[in-house]
């Protein structure tokens, strides 16, 4: 795994930067050289993602140290304050507030009510005032191997010392992989590699195509780079990436709509990032570290505080609009449809989970530690996209627009699964009798319909390409009978828009019935008669889509239309394969592909850290 | 106390400033210059809130210069009085992000002149629905 | 474009070569000044800049135009990815594969020199690219204002 984490990134991003080079040869050879690079490259991050499976779940640490770290461990308010002292004079120290088992701290002896006023080094000779715990924590990272720092705590009215031998603490950036990033690498290798393959023919009327390949691997490796961080600023740049490769094939062919479409998308995503930031600043002054595990073994022993209050309330929205959450949805449904349609399946199907849904999971469960009303935010944003998505989608015309409604409401299933869960998991044992299996039921089943959704969402989509290709145009009502004209293509979105409404056997009703299911359990009998209706105005949906698009007879002015060329139709078998696939086979991919991933999101904070420091 | 929390003030006061640009005016480059009001105040926070209060004296950027030396009590000096380096390494990247997204806004703005001629915003709506 | 008076080409010709070493500089020894990859890379770009400007894009067009550009901002990138995959030869991404010595020598500091260099090439590639880009609209511009007339 050491070696096959970084090789996700690098692969992608060697492949954008070789590209530009080869476009300037120019004409007919830049083309066939381009694609061939990205063909290659997204065949090489299949591979790649195979090959994940068969290694245990292990973390890089680039530039730095591995195993356990040594934190101070201190938790206490940011500067010394003046603390009365019954019996004499009152003293300048920092009250600690919370110390975090296992860390230096702890193993000294310092507990939760000292006070510390004052510190000195092993080879000092006289105590130093304590300012801030920052001090502390800049000592405590300084100390060569076996000197000793001694603090000296104000415990019960009695001055003692003590004293911490510490190593040194983790200075390098983590990439980490378990479960869930084995899942999600997988799906975004494959989907890409479909969108890649579809646009050999897509895009052959476009020219300058080194343009468009360079962006897409780019946005590729930004994905990747996202699912494997480790580290809390890496996660943020990585979305940038992939944000800002996106921006660029929103707006590809230089049309009046499109650029405004991205240049709307462009300002909303800017502002999104500049609360991430935000987020990431709190938690940085609060916590002194940047590191996932790190934070998430302070997140274990301490209680949240107001301003990490405020830093989850940043997350929430600037995450929640990276994945197109109810109050934040206004630039899907202009930036998808104006998008090409390899492009748009990328993005409707694989970045608004990667850099919204699942790093909003990672962060809730296993950084931040699951809470109460972080669950019920979560929950009542899914079911507030559920719920408005699909019904602005019912009277959609455009068939593209439709299917980017569709996925603000899909993508609130997921988020409303992962919020049952995340209740769930804070109630504990004072909830229902069954908390366990229902939470891992719900987040299981939450990643399950994260899965589908890329697979058959990006099918629709490129089955919509496939059609404007050869017709020109995504309006319903010019379009129709396209079963007889492009028998192959119409099977294929039939699959698809089977597998959305939730049709036995494709996978969109197996995941949508273990949601229901496990929102019921859970005791949200409304939730679940929610997400039910919503089902059914999916089906009503797509049930129109298939009137007007595939069957009836086609339009005179569609006669000379034939079927779309064999490199859209392998992407397409592809995806509606693995949508059958993942439908039929579910018994036997649960334990391999769906069950690990739930557990690392279920194992929390605990199961986190000690995955990535080894125990 | 206040003395401490002025910069602070003053960064949500620059990042309100750019939220009100986006959110109201019709100017296409104005909401370009909210923007990136927005990131200037979101790497002014993270500047900030890599301060720490010196030791004795004032506070020094964290460099390590030939004069020092090399000894321990140099490096106990230099780390009781300097400031966190860390932010500054994650304000540089931030800047470095903010310039990239500037300058796609600035290219995407002029394109959106060439096509519909005008930088109003009210004018510039096709899609809707 | 076309370019400036005959004293700004003047200056500038004697002035570029003072430009373009300084941000050499301020690249090779990012280890040690504040500066590096891309405060260097911003310095060249300026440099490359203040050519185009004082001596018209026009006149420049095959030996500083969008091709250089290309050509060098992926070499940067490559040459970023292949100091850290070379990394592997030492153990993990990354790590650096020339042992680094420490004082206040330029060979100091392991692998990060390099990375410097390649990260001062591509951002100073970069941004003359995107400079020449928005160049470019004026061009159009103009000549779509003069044909309507």
């Amino acid at each position: 795994m050491q070696q096959l984490l970084p090789l996700l990134v690098v692969i992608p991003l060697g492949a954008a930067f070789l590209i530009p080079m080869v476009g300037l040869l120019g004409g007919k050879k830049e083309w066939r050289i381009s694609e061939a690079i990205a063909l290659l490259a997204t065949v090489a991050l299949v591979l790649v993602s195979i090959g994940t499976f068969f290694c245990p779940s292990a973390a890089v640490w680039i530039g730095g140290y591995q195993g356990r770290s040594e934190l101070l461990g201190l938790v206490g308010s940011g500067s010394a304050v003046e603390v009365p002292n019954p019996g004499s004079a009152p003293q300048r120290g920092v009250p600690v507030q919370e110390v975090v088992p296992g860390s230096v701290a702890a193993t000294a002896g310092l507990r939760a009510g000292d006070v510390v006023v004052g510190w000195r080094r092993g080879s000092d000779t006289e105590m130093r005032p304590v300012q801030s715990v920052n001090e502390l924590r800049r000592q405590n990272a300084t100390l060569e191997p076996g000197e000793q720092l001694v603090v000296r705590v104000l415990r019960d009215g009695q001055q003692r010392d003590l004293s911490a031998a510490a190593g040194k603490s983790v200075t390098g950036i983590a990439m980490f992989g378990d479960g869930l990033t084995r899942l999600l690498v997988l799906m975004i290798s494959v989907v890409s590699f479909a969108a890649v393959l579809f646009s050999l023919s897509y895009m052959s009327d476009y020219t300058m195509l080194a343009l468009y390949y360079c962006p897409l691997m780019l946005m590729i490796a930004g994905m990747n780079g996202i699912v494997v961080s480790g580290d809390l600023f890496n996660i943020y740049v990585f979305v940038e990436v992939a944000a800002m490769a996106s921006y660029a094939l929103v707006g590809f062919g230089v049309e009046s709509e499109e650029l405004e479409a991205s240049f709307k998308y462009l300002v909303l995503s800017a502002v999104a990032s500049g609360f991430i930031l935000l987020g990431i600043g709190i938690i940085y002054s609060l916590r002194g570290t940047l590191n996932l595990a790190q934070i998430a073994d302070y997140a274990r022993a301490a209680q949240p505080n107001n301003a990490l209050w405020l830093a989850v309330a940043f997350f929430v929205a600037g995450f929640g609009l990276k994945a197109a959450m109810v109050p934040f949805h206004a630039w899907l449904p202009d930036a998808h449809p104006s998008a090409p349609a390899p492009v748009s399946a990328m993005l409707s199907g694989l970045l608004i989970k990667a850099s919204g849904v699942y790093v909003l999971a990672r962060l809730v469960f296993n950084v931040l530690g699951v809470s109460l009303a972080v669950a019920h935010v979560l929950m009542a944003m899914g079911a507030l996209s559920m719920v408005v998505g699909v019904f602005l989608a019912v009277g959609q015309w455009d068939f593209k627009r439709l299917l980017a409604y569709h996925s603000i409401s899909q993508m609130g299933y997921v988020v409303l699964a992962l919020g049952v869960g995340a209740e769930v998991l804070a109630k504990g044992p004072a909830g229902i009798p069954a908390w366990k299996t229902v939470g891992f039921l719900a987040i299981a089943a939450g990643l399950f319909h994260l899965v589908n959704h890329a697979a058959f969402k990006s099918l629709l989509f490129l089955s919509s390409g496939s059609v404007v290709y050869r017709t020109g145009t995504r309006d319903l009502k010019k379009l129709g009978g396209m079963g007889q004209k492009m028998p192959l293509t119409s099977f294929f979105a039939r699959i698809g828009a089977l597998s959305i409404s939730g049709v036995p056997p494709f996978n969109g009703f197996f995941s949508k019935l273990l949601i229901v299911i496990a929102v019921v359990w859970a005791g949200h009998w409304l939730l679940g008669a929610l997400t039910v209706f919503v089902s059914f105005m999916t089906l009503l949906s797509f049930a129109k889509v298939q009137r007007y698009l595939i069957d009836g007879d086609p339009p005179a002015s569609l006669s000379g239309v034939r079927e779309s060329p064999l490199p859209m139709q392998v992407a397409m078998g592809i995806l509606a394969a693995a949508c059958i696939g993942l439908g039929v086979l579910l018994p036997l991919h649960m334990s391999g592909l769906l069950a690990p991933a739930a557990q690392s999101l279920f194992d929390q904070l605990a199961g986190y850290t000690k995955a990535v420091f080894g125990g | 106390m206040l003395h401490a929390v002025l910069p602070y003030v003053l960064c949500i006061l620059i990042f309100a400033i750019g939220l009100y640009a986006i959110a109201v005016k019709k100017n296409l480059v104005k909401v370009i210059i909210g923007v990136m009001l927005i990131d200037t105040a979101v790497n002014l926070f993270l500047v900030l809130i890599g301060y720490r209060v010196p030791l004795r004296g004032a506070a020094i950027a964290p460099i390590i210069t030939p004069q020092m030396g090399s000894s321990r009590q140099a490096v106990s000096e230099l780390l009781g009085n300097a400031v966190d380096p860390l932010p500054q390494a994650l304000v540089l990247t931030s800047i470095v992000i903010g310039l990239s997204v500037t300058a796609l806004m600035v290219v995407m703005a002029l394109r959106l002149h060439q096509k519909y001629g005008t930088f109003d915003l009210t004018q510039i709506t096709k899609l809707k629905g | 474009m076309r370019g400036m008076t005959l004293i700004v080409k003047t200056i500038t010709a004697l002035l570029i070569g003072f430009i373009l070493l300084f941000g050499f500089c301020v690249v090779l020894t990012g280890h040690l000044t504040p500066g590096g990859g891309f405060a260097g890379g911003v310095i060249l770009a300026a440099a490359l800049l203040l050519v185009v400007l004082a001596f018209g894009a026009d006149a420049l067009k095959e030996r500083l135009g969008h091709n250089l550009a290309v050509v060098w901002e992926s070499l940067g990138a490559i040459g970023f990815l292949a100091v850290g995959a070379l990394g592997f030869i030492a153990g993990t991404f990354f790590a650096h594969f020339f042992a680094p010595k420490t004082g206040f020598v330029l060979f100091a500091a392991g692998s990060i020199p390099y990375l410097n260099v390649a990260v001062g090439l591509k951002v100073g590639a970069g941004l003359f690219g995107a400079f020449l880009m928005l160049a470019a609209f004026r061009e159009t511009e103009r000549a779509g204002r003069e044909e309507g007339d």
